[in-house]
């Protein structure tokens, strides 16, 4: 299912209104990561209300986002900056525009959802070989592939590690939850779901 | 008192002494957890940053579960954990419409009845008087300082917790159990929270700033109350001082630790030893 | 057979772009009653009313419709073009075609259509109006002026010179307000003290001024002209009559720690105490929470001190009646309330800007008091926490305003200023320190005001930042500020001494009971509503009742000074007639009908409906029943609505009427 690339498709992803903003900043003064960012989280929502949508996704700066809050919390305008970059993240996921050099954030959220996906609850050996395989495939990084090596043992040794994971007892429901939900990109209010399914 | 309790992945993984710190505390105060039947991931960052709606229809199946056993209120001790099941219930609670999709999505009916509330407000709940009758040790010599991060309190209309700039609501627990919290200023900074493998240099980089500033402000040790919290201040310190050349040697312990101690409790049947970083 | 004339207006464009004129003119013709159908390009013009005059004459008309724009534009206009012609100008009535029709219906057949039935509704009601004659009420010219700031005393000084008496009230001890807190004033730098002190002697020594202080206004009955209003004075505790002002109390009083008001906080007074020296009245007041005679019993020492025996422990709150014909209220303004989100009202948040939790993060009303030779460092600018002179200093705009999560929407319009002159006066302090202001967008409209902002950019070296503070906190005794430079597009962190927040001007406290007092709308904010925003400036809804400075809006100085004169002019052009005349066109009850269930007189907004008591010849009470003050209605009909028996009428627009003009809908 494609969707138009437009301003509407943030705003009802994110739910909250660009063109409120008045640029003051606050967004980017107070987030704890904005020196990481090639684009300003003020600076994002102004390209959108210039209607530049792709530069917007394709920021490395959506990326970089920790997701803490600070900016919705202290916006004069009550406008939801972190589920505007929440919008922008699942849009340039499904326009395939993120920043490469992001590439390993982005890998690790697939990898994230993939495994509660399969098994209802995260089974995080399972995510770290994953993630580990599939970003070394990627990058052929060898420091990256053993960065943290030496913190397995140390787990396991505090008993922080299980080998097998509590699965939830019905796991195909967990994937049935994350068809529905991929039919529409996560999209509409009221009009998705089982009826979307059956439709298509 | 009986309550709901959503452990989350975390706690039910390498942040289980989170999950004996709690138990252990908890059950020391007559608060019998009841876990969640069959209870299924949050979907963390990565389902909000990726798909909206598997962001609300993870935490509504919870929410669902929750309400199907009769459950009033839900004890999430991960403030991811927590902070997504009250966004989700915020989200059905205004669109009907979306409720229903939402229902039909997660094979049960969700109406969002259910209340969620993080680890402090189960211990504001037994009354931080009551602690302190019960508590066999003064909390002398612990000099923490709280550390709330991101999601305890934001965003504040979501989790409607403490005040969102200048939370107090652990100090005045430890405060009253014999520790001397100190006043600082990176009680809600973000540590990074789920970027610990991803995006590691962010998370060493926010680390290194939250416990440089603990220490200029005096704290011997920190408290937290969320196990990404722990992981990133904990778990990565070395890799912290690694990369700054700096030498924190700061123990970081979880709020139930500290309470636990005070009730009395072993630490190591609070998981203490667990900790990466401990006091020697 | 009536002889009604119907006048469409064109309104150049404004009507004739959506209404076909010509079209509507020519149906009109065909109603019945007209006589006669006219249109102009402008019926307001000089032109147009000589065509109505004109008309009436010739053609001996006994009613008139204008359609044209809304009543309340230019009603006045047409009903003296009538009066002109010889017609009573109650036989006048409009019908809306432009706000109500042509400015909101795109399809032209259909705004043709109904601007015709508009009309014909119009000439169904003018059949039965009655000549109406204006209502006269006497007047009593003297004034009351409540608040004693900037405005408040030009508008009493004003009213007082030209031989009108005034009751000026004021809650606090002393006139002068906030511009009496000043250091220096914008756009002139020149200093507040020194222009205001001299006008509030005036208002003391001035005659025809009767200064009531400590004193707030308690009750306001009648009407327009005719007003009765109860001042409360509180307890002052001083016989001020007696009181030399000589000093020698607050130089003996113990209880010296509570916070000065008119330093806001920063430094502390005795418990009898003269807010600041240039007080006016110039003698102390007891605070009657701190005082240790009057919470304990003991103590007394100001008393022994006192040679004039001015001292009256025993004072009472008294109340005290005055009646004036024209109210002016000027109470002025307070500042947003910045601490911690939750421990006062809705407006107060910021916790994340520190104000109240770090000494140096401050309003910019203290920042004044740093700077004044008055205040708490005898104008040596020294920061609260240490007292050692600010090197780097952060003046933050938009505190409050402009902030619709946590404060108001509006701009609070002087804050601009505020800080450009406040970097000024810093750098001519400090000359080797900093001064940062981070602001949204420079408002600086006003004579001479941009040129001020650039010179204190250009001259005295300000920076200038684009952007909001996100946060700031304290390490080492500093402030770190962290904020944006949005133009740079660069996230900036200053490190500051001191941080000064140009927090939003707010109504003063208490406003809303006192316009519910005088029957004056307020807004969301507690601004007090004037009658129109542009014609009518500084009246109010409440005949009678005039507004001038911050009550209103936020407001500099010179627009303050500027209103209150304007309101005093309009009191003085009531006072010019020896009586006043009013709009016939209110309620009448018909006391024959009613049955004094007095349902009108529980209802009236205006408190405009009294229990007559009807009499037999031997003088025995026959039954009591309603009757209308014709000083006090301000013919909203609410009582024609409740009234069961239909004893309840409006002049004008009586209920025959509107059954008329539903009735020819049909």
């Amino acid at each position: 299912m494609t969707h138009n690339l437009d301003l509407n498709s943030v705003e009802e992803l994110a739910h909250t209104r660009v063109h409120d903003c008045y640029q003051c900043g606050k967004c980017s003064a107070g987030c704890p990561v904005v020196e990481r960012m090639d684009i300003l989280p003020n600076q994002l929502l102004r390209l959108l209300q210039l209607g530049r949508l792709e530069k917007a996704m394709a920021a490395g700066a959506i990326w970089e986002c920790v997701s803490c809050m600070t900016c919705t919390t202290r916006c004069p305008k009550s406008v939801d900056c972190a589920g505007i970059l929440d919008a922008l993240r699942q849009l340039s996921i499904e326009h395939d525009v993120a920043s490469p050099a992001q590439r390993r954030t982005i890998l690790f959220q697939q990898t994230f959802l993939d495994n509660i996906r399969r098994n209802g609850r995260l089974a995080e050996l399972d995510l770290v070989r994953k993630f580990k395989t599939q970003g070394f495939l990627d990058d052929l990084s060898v420091p990256q592939l053993f960065k943290d090596a030496l913190l397995g043992p140390q787990m396991l040794r505090r008993g922080k590690l299980h080998l097998r994971s509590r699965r939830v007892k019905d796991r195909k429901l967990v994937g049935r939850i994350f068809a529905r939900c991929m039919a529409d990109n996560g999209r509409g209010n009221g009009h998705g779901g089982i009826q979307g399914e059956l439709e298509a | 008192m009986e309550i709901g309790y959503y452990p989350g992945c975390a706690l039910h993984g390498s942040s289980n002494d989170y999950e004996m710190s709690v138990r252990a505390c908890l059950s020391t105060l007559g608060v019998h957890l009841r876990e969640l039947d069959d209870w299924i991931c949050c979907g963390a960052t990565a389902a909000h940053s990726l798909n909206r709606k598997l962001a609300v229809a993870l935490p509504a199946r919870n929410l669902g579960l929750a309400e199907r056993d009769g459950m009033d209120e839900l004890l999430a001790p991960c403030p991811m954990c927590s902070a997504q099941l009250m966004k989700a219930r915020c989200v059905l609670a205004e669109d009907q419409a979306f409720r229903s999709e939402i229902s039909e999505i997660v094979e049960l009916k969700v109406r969002g009845t259910t209340r969620v509330c993080n680890l402090i407000q189960i211990f504001q709940r037994v009354g931080y008087e009551s602690i302190q009758k019960i508590a066999v040790q003064r909390l002398e010599g612990f000099r923490p300082a709280c550390y709330y991060g991101c999601l305890l309190t934001r965003p504040p209309g979501v989790v409607q917790f403490d005040d969102c700039e200048h939370p107090s609501s652990m100090e005045t627990l430890l405060k009253g159990l014999g520790a001397g919290p100190v006043e600082w200023n990176y009680k809600t900074e973000c540590c990074g929270a789920g970027m610990t493998m991803s995006n590691e240099s962010t998370v060493l980089e926010l680390g290194h700033r939250i416990l440089s500033n603990a220490a200029a402000h005096g704290a011997n040790c920190m408290v937290v109350a969320c196990p990404m919290c722990h992981v990133n201040l904990d778990m990565k310190q070395s890799a912290i001082n690694q990369r700054y050349s700096a030498a924190h040697d700061m123990v970081v312990y979880y709020l139930s630790d500290l309470v636990g101690l005070a009730l009395g409790i072993s630490p190591d049947a609070l998981g203490i030893p667990r900790h990466f970083v401990v006091r020697k | 057979m009536p002889r009604i004339g119907v006048f469409t207006c064109w309104c150049g464009e404004n009507i004739a772009r959506n209404v076909d004129v010509q079209s509507v003119s020519e149906q009109a013709a065909q109603l019945p009653g007209v006589r006669c159908s006219q249109t102009c390009k402008y019926m307001c013009s000089d032109p147009g009313q000589k065509l109505i005059r004109d008309t009436i004459a010739a053609e001996q008309l006994d009613g008139v419709v204008i359609a044209s724009c809304s009543p309340h534009m230019h009603l006045k206009t047409f009903r003296k073009a009538a009066a002109q012609a010889g017609l009573n100008p109650y036989l006048i009535e409009m019908a809306n075609i432009r706000e109500h029709c042509s400015w909101v219906h795109p399809d032209k057949a259909r705004a043709t259509a109904k601007a015709v039935d508009l009309i014909r509704m119009a000439a169904a009601k003018v059949r039965h109006n009655r000549a109406l004659e204006p209502i006269k009420v006497p007047v009593t010219r003297k004034a009351l002026v409540v608040g004693g700031g900037v405005a408040g005393i030009q508008a009493a000084l004003d009213l007082a010179d030209a031989g009108i008496p005034v009751a000026l009230v004021e809650r606090e001890p002393s006139i002068g307000g906030k511009m009496a807190g000043l250091s220096e004033t914008f756009p002139t730098l020149d200093c507040s003290q020194c222009i205001l002190t001299p006008r509030m002697v005036e208002v003391a020594q001035h005659p025809n001024i009767t200064l009531y202080t400590c004193s707030e206004v308690e009750q306001v009955e009648g009407y327009v002209g005719n007003f009765q209003v109860t001042i409360r004075k509180r307890a002052r505790y001083i016989d001020i009559d007696k009181c030399t002002g000589c000093g020698q109390c607050w130089n003996v009083c113990p209880s010296k720690k509570t916070p000065s008001e008119f330093d806001y906080g920063m430094g502390n007074r005795t418990a009898i105490y003269v807010p600041f020296p240039q007080a006016v009245p110039a003698r102390p007041v007891i605070d009657r929470d701190a005082c240790l005679r009057l919470t304990k019993g003991r103590c007394g020492l100001c008393a022994k001190k006192c040679q004039a025996g001015a001292i009256r422990f025993e004072d009472q709150d008294e109340l005290v009646r005055e009646d004036v014909g024209a109210v002016i209220v000027a109470t002025g303004y307070q500042l947003y309330e910045i601490g911690r989100r939750g421990e006062q009202d809705r407006l107060s948040g910021y916790g994340e800007y520190g104000y109240g939790q770090y000494p140096d993060v401050i309003s910019s009303l203290q920042f004044e008091r740093l700077l004044s030779a008055s205040g708490p460092t005898g104008g040596e600018l020294r920061r609260p926490s240490d007292g050692t002179i600010p090197k780097t200093v952060v003046f933050i705009s938009c505190v409050g305003s402009r902030d619709n999560a946590k404060g108001m929407s509006y701009c609070s319009k002087i804050c601009c200023m505020v800080n450009a002159k406040h970097t000024m006066l810093y750098k001519h302090k400090v000359h080797d320190g900093q001064a940062h202001v981070f602001y949204m967008d420079i408002r600086a409209g006003g004579k001479n005001y941009d040129e001020f902002v650039r010179r204190a950019i250009e001259q005295d070296g300000a920076h200038y930042h684009r952007g909001r503070v996100s946060k700031i906190t304290q390490e080492d005794g500093r402030l770190i500020v962290r904020g944006v430079d949005t133009l740079a597009g660069e996230p900036l962190t200053i490190v500051a001494d001191l941080v000064v927040l140009a927090s939003a001007m707010r109504p003063a406290a208490g406003v809303e009971e006192l316009a519910q007092k005088v029957n004056v709308g307020y807004d969301e904010f507690g601004f007090l509503c004037e009658s129109h925003p542009k014609l009518r400036p500084v009246e109010t809804n409440a005949a009678g009742v005039f507004v001038c400075g911050a009550c209103h809006g936020p407001k500099d100085i010179p627009e303050s000074v500027a209103q209150a004169s304007a309101a005093a002019g309009k009191v003085l052009l009531m006072f010019s007639r020896d009586q006043l005349h009013r709009e016939p066109e209110i309620a009448h009850i018909q006391e024959s009908h009613c049955a004094g269930c007095f349902a009108c007189r529980r209802g009236c907004p205006y408190h405009a409906i009294d229990a007559a008591e009807i009499r037999d010849r031997q003088g025995l009470l026959v039954r009591r029943v309603a009757r209308v003050n014709p000083g006090l209605c301000m013919g909203c009909g609410t009582c024609v609505a409740l009234c069961p028996s239909k004893s309840a009428d409006l002049e004008g627009f009586s209920e025959q009427q509107v059954y008329a003009m539903v009735e020819c809908l049909r």
